[in-house]
């Protein structure tokens, strides 16, 4: 690793003003970033601490029926806690990795870093979830811009995530064996105007709605209804662990898991 | 150079560290506990694994620095002062639950944290919990066993596969 120093600041504003330094930038869980760093594919200066802001951490249930989650909230505390409002949601916290990582890894971390294979960022999308920060609401369909990219600037830091609790939910994912991210991962949540459904692990432009399903399960919310849909694997990551084709026929499979863990 | 502070297996400790001083070196060269091993270094393994406040987390993918104030505990912290192993070290020991010992510390201290969450796991849970623990030697079997027996259940039935 270069040489870093590191902050901990306690609050929003502080921790704001820290990343206004040359090259700062911010750490959460570390369980992307710190690997990151290891292998010299960053060099900040100083490194800004959000584990100890307070107010960037836990979950409730706000007076409009949301779920809110702190940018800085352990999967393992989503899997504790959003377990009686938001199960689907919970499921996918406590399947992210292993224990030890649940314990350290963060929300925000996750939708800040956007990694095409990862859990949360179908959540968000299929959740129609807002991002807030220390500066705006970002709604899940800006929010996402292609692998490793976001909406989000220099600096800025996810505060919160507020997700709509939907009327049924689920999550299918097709484990890779060895990272246990998403080989390829389907979110599926229906509300009273429509079904949002968001793939991951899937396309080179990281996670998407597939509309063609959200069309066939809002009009009939059964495993059945993708039947003969499909997706073309052309744009899909073709890698070591599955073709392209691979991918996009287990997108297909992975929705109709989804919507039956829906039930 | 920053000074942290920490209690590690109980005991209160303060020392100067460099904001890139990860866990498992602070462990290992500033405070001389190498039974926190580095398996992988890259949060594969769970070689590594520790206690921080309570919650299991990887050594090799946490700085020093994010422990100041925290309470630790490694494998050195498992067994009695006079070195009586606890009920997991013994079970391990009992069970054949490890061959070169290298992964042991970190599944010892992954097992005590999924015992404490649910004292009671089935086979299929201890398994889960694992997921974070590679071992090269024993095939998991009596790795899973020794947890089982840990947790009083009767592991009699279970062969030696
Ligand atoms: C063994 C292993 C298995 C894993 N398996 C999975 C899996 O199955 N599914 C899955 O989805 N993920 C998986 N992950 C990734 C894990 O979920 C990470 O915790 C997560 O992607 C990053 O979160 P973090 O809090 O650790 O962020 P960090 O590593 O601290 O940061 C990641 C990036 O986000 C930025 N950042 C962090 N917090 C914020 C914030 N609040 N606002 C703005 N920017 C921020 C940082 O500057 C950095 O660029 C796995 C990781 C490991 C090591
Ligand atoms: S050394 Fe930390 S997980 Fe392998
Ligand atoms: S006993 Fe040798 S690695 Fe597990």
């Amino acid at each position: 690793m270069y040489s870093f120093d590191m902050v901990r600041p306690t609050s929003v504003a502080d921790a704001v003003s820290a990343l206004g330094q040359e090259e700062a930038q911010a750490l959460s869980g570390g369980q992307t970033l710190i690997p990151t760093l290891k292998q010299r594919l960053a060099s900040p200066s100083v490194l800004v601490s959000l584990t100890g802001i307070a107010e960037m951490q836990g979950v409730c249930r706000e007076d409009s029926g949301d779920l809110a989650i702190g940018g800085g909230t352990t999967h393992a505390t989503v899997a504790a806690e959003a377990a009686s409002i938001y199960p689907a949601l919970a499921k996918l916290a406590g399947g992210i990795g292993d224990p030890a990582v649940r314990n350290r890894g963060t929300i925000g971390g996750s939708l800040a870093n956007n990694d095409p294979s990862a859990c949360y960022p179908a959540a968000a999308l299929g959740s129609g979830a807002t991002i807030v920060t220390n500066t705006r609401e970002i709604a899940a369909d800006d929010y996402f811009q292609g692998m490793f990219t976001t909406a989000l600037e220099e600096g800025e830091i996810i505060t919160s995530v507020r997700f709509p609790v939907p009327e049924a939910a689920g999550y299918a994912k097709f484990e890779q064996p060895a990272s246990r991210f998403a080989l390829t991962a389907v979110y599926v949540a229906k509300y009273a105007d429509g079904v949002r459904v968001a793939v991951t692990g899937a396309s080179e432009n990281g996670v998407f709605r597939w509309t063609e399903a959200e069309a066939a399960l809002s009009s009939n919310f059964s495993p059945d209804a993708v039947a003969g849909l499909s997706l073309s694997g052309d744009d899909m990551i073709s890698d070591l662990h599955g073709t392209g084709a691979y991918r996009a026929h287990l997108v297909g499979v992975m929705t109709k898991r989804a919507v039956a863990a829906a039930g | 150079m920053a000074e942290v502070t920490m209690k590690v297996n109980g005991k209160a400790v303060t020392k100067s560290v460099k904001g890139n001083t990860l866990m498992t070196d602070f462990l290992r060269d500033e405070l001389r506990l190498t039974g926190t091993h580095v398996g992988c270094d890259t949060s594969q393994c769970g070689a590594c694994n520790i206690h921080v406040n309570g919650s299991l987390v990887k050594a090799c993918t946490m700085f020093a620095a994010e422990a100041d104030g925290a309470e630790v505990s490694t494998i050195e912290g498992q067994s009695a002062a006079d070195g009586t192993l606890n009920v997991i070290q013994q079970a391990f020991q009992d069970h054949h639950g490890l061959q070169c010992g290298f992964c042991t510390p970190g599944m010892v201290m992954a097992a005590a944290s999924l015992l404490k969450e649910n004292p009671k796991p089935s086979e299929a849970e201890v398994r889960d919990y694992l997921e974070g623990n590679i071992c090269r030697c024993t095939g998991y079997h009596n790795i899973v066993k020794a947890i089982l027996a840990a947790s009083g259940q009767d592991v009699s039935a279970i062969a030696a596969e």
